[in-house]
């Protein structure tokens, strides 16, 4: 295997600006739609006292998510020792690091009084999620910076395998504490499981690793810098690995809630229900984000880039029905107060089969704002620091006979 | 002191004004004492913090609430300053009427439900910054300073007893201040609980009252002698959602 040259991509082109100006001006919106919803009170949302998490939430958490598996490529080939891995550390790292902020905008911007983040930052309550995560996300930003520096200072480069260490030990239990958040929730019945925090993981290994090939292979053909079939090819594996474990867990989850007879209404409410949390279970979560993409990838169709594009974009969209029918589905189904008794009536919409929620416009353009923030951080940061190798040939990244090891 | 007129009282008589004077302090200050002893079983003065000496509770006697009566609702929207804005969807509600019937059995029932003020909260137990917070008498309250809007209390809260203020408020009652983007709920009317002299019983329980239902006691879970709890000793009552373990503030009878 050849040494590595990474080098700044040449940014001048037409293309270039072209795509800075159109994420920057998604951002834009999506600030506007912040500042709309700001100024107004939530009302203007969808969200009411019912659904009290409504899209961005479901953005933010599906980009914190990826964000930690976004990393996951760097951790194989620091924690894991795979040499074919290390060349792409330096863009998972960078990924990583910006989906996580756009993640944290898009939750920072929904909060109802944002000008108290220095609050958040300040005052904790121990025993919250919410509070350990303040810590562990700042603190993945910080140990992903230092993980990128180790990469990129070569003085440095004796720490990195530790830096490595850390960053992976962290993001897995960054991802615990995001599926907690949940999984933490007694009250409801769609949440309060154990299995949520490692199938949240899980997750994000997909979710990353479907961004990560877009955007690699997005990067390489733009730039016209050589991109071989080794790496692609063993990453739409991998990929395929995840998903099926995505599919396994999910599998498990239900089954468990099948059983539990008090579960059942919840779990009816999802799989047959009425409402459109049941064909996005169905059709976006099952079909489009898994089972697809795995016939795609396993298939003759999984030898073309093409293919894997599409694959990988069906486990970002499939992945986005999951959290959407988790989040939002999880409150959709109304709190079992009185177990064996109907509401006839109530003046605070507990008499709903469900509670019904229509996302607003403005959620959605903050979603995509924080989206994009998270892309305007990569096309930036590739243009002014050395994060992409000149080439991920199959000659530059394959390990020559005895040198290396298969992943 | 008639005939002998002198100037200065005699030494015997000194004594006789001093230790009646002393007595009459004495005497005075114990009556005094027992008169503020008194109000202090009543209400905390207001210079002294919270003691959990006491623990609000509030038991509900369903056999008694009727299933077309909002008074309880009314009067709590009275009391606290909520009314209703241009967007009823999202309006906030602190106490709100529940009819509920058996599905295998057709037995109805009516009931108001508001915030439990469990022991072990988990609004308080989600809460990032500390701004949901339960007293040491008990109530649970958002402290509205450093509420940030995260509404996780409302994820985590299994009786949909908080709301979320989602638009700019005016006509705010001075003693319940509301603020855009924070999160809201029953105080039991905390500002009538700790009100100095005699306390007085939340607006709801008031309000009950006077449509002379009488389905709602107020009072010091901690006292033996209070009504409350004589009810709960001799009555049996129920939390709801026991299976947590929350240790509830509010019971309900006959659910």
């Amino acid at each position: 295997m050849k040494t590595t040259n990474y080098l700044e991509i040449e940014g001048r082109s037409a293309g270039y600006f072209g795509l800075l100006a159109l994420l920057g001006v998604l951002v834009l919106i999506g600030l506007g739609a912040a500042y709309y919803m700001e100024h107004n009170g939530h009302w203007v949302t969808g969200m009411d006292n019912e659904i009290v998490w409504g899209m961005p939430h479901v953005f933010a958490v599906f980009l914190i998510v990826a964000a930690s598996g976004a990393l996951n490529v760097a951790s194989i080939g620091t924690v894991f020792g795979k040499p074919m891995y290390k060349p792409l550390g330096r863009l998972s790292a960078l990924l990583a690091m910006a989906l996580l902020i756009g993640g944290l905008v898009i939750l920072v911007l929904d909060l109802g009084r944002p000008d108290r983040l220095i609050v958040a930052m300040t005052q904790y309550n121990f025993k919250s999620i919410f509070a350990w995560n303040i810590f562990l996300y700042t603190g993945f930003l910080a140990v992903t910076a230092i993980y990128i520096w180790m990469m990129m200072e070569r003085k440095m480069h004796r720490y990195y395998t530790r830096a490595g260490y850390v960053a992976f030990i962290w993001r897995l239990i960054l991802t615990t504490g995001t599926g907690s958040i949940f999984g933490f929730l007694v009250a409801r019945d769609a949440y309060d499981s154990a299995l949520l925090p490692p199938m949240f993981i899980i997750m994000s290994f997909a979710f990353g690793l479907a961004i990560f090939l877009l955007v690699s292979m997005a990067a390489y053909r733009w730039t016209r810098r050589p991109l071989g079939d080794a790496v692609l090819f063993r990453l739409k594996n991998l990929l395929g690995v995840f998903i099926a474990a995505v599919l396994y867990f999910v599998l498990v989850y239900h089954l468990t809630n099948l059983y539990i007879t008090g579960r059942h209404g919840i779990e009816k409410f999802i799989l047959a229900g009425p409402t459109v949390y049941t064909p996005l279970f169905w059709i976006g979560q099952i079909l489009m984000g898994g089972l697809l993409p795995l016939v795609i990838l396993y298939s003759g169709l999984g030898k073309s880039r093409a293919w894997i594009g599409i694959a990988s974009l069906l486990v970002i969209l499939g992945g986005f029905c999951q959290l959407y029918v988790i989040i939002i589905g999880g409150q959709a189904y109304p709190l079992q107060m009185f177990p064996g008794m109907e509401v006839i009536s109530s003046s605070f919409a507990d008499a709903q089969p469900y509670h019904p929620y229509t996302p607003s416009i403005y959620e959605f353009l903050l979603g995509i704002g924080g989206a994009a923030l998270s892309m305007l951080i990569v096309t930036i940061g590739i243009r002014v620091l050395r994060f992409l190798p000149t080439s991920l040939a199959d000659a530059d990244v394959v390990p020559q006979q005895g040198a290396g090891e298969a992943a | 002191m008639t005939e002998n007129d002198k100037s200065t009282p005699s030494p015997g008589r000194r004594k006789f004004l001093g230790t009646t004077a002393a007595a009459v302090a004495v005497a005075g200050f114990s009556v005094v004492s027992g008169v503020r002893l008194v109000s202090l079983a009543e209400a905390k003065p207001a210079d002294q913090p919270v003691s959990n000496k006491k623990r609000w509770g509030m038991l509900v006697d369903t056999s008694k609430c009727s299933s077309g009566c909002d008074a309880c609702v009314t009067a709590c929207n009275t009391e606290n300053g909520l009314y209703t804005t241009d967007h009823p969807k999202t309006d906030a509600q602190w106490i709100r009427k529940i009819d509920l019937r058996n599905k295998a059995t057709g037995w109805t029932v009516s009931l108001p439900m508001l915030c439990q003020h469990c022991a072990n909260p988990p609004c308080v137990d989600v809460c990032p910054t500390g701004a949901s917070f339960k007293r040491p008498d008990g109530i649970v309250l958002v402290d509205k300073h450093i509420c940030i809007g995260c509404r996780y209390c409302m994820m985590a809260c299994p009786y949909k007893a908080r709301s979320f203020i989602h638009e700019a408020l005016d006509q705010q009652v001075e003693y319940a201040p509301r603020g855009k983007g924070t999160v809201e709920s029953c105080t039991f009317c905390v500002q009538r609980v700790d009100e100095v002299g005699k306390r007085r019983d939340p607006a709801c329980v008031e309000a009950c009252n006077a449509e002379g239902h009488k389905a709602m006691y107020f009072g010091d879970l901690k006292d033996a002698n209070s009504e409350i709890s004589q009810q709960l000793k001799k009555y049996q009552s129920k939390e709801i959602r026991a299976d947590l373990n929350l240790d509830t503030g509010v019971r309900y009878r006959g659910i």
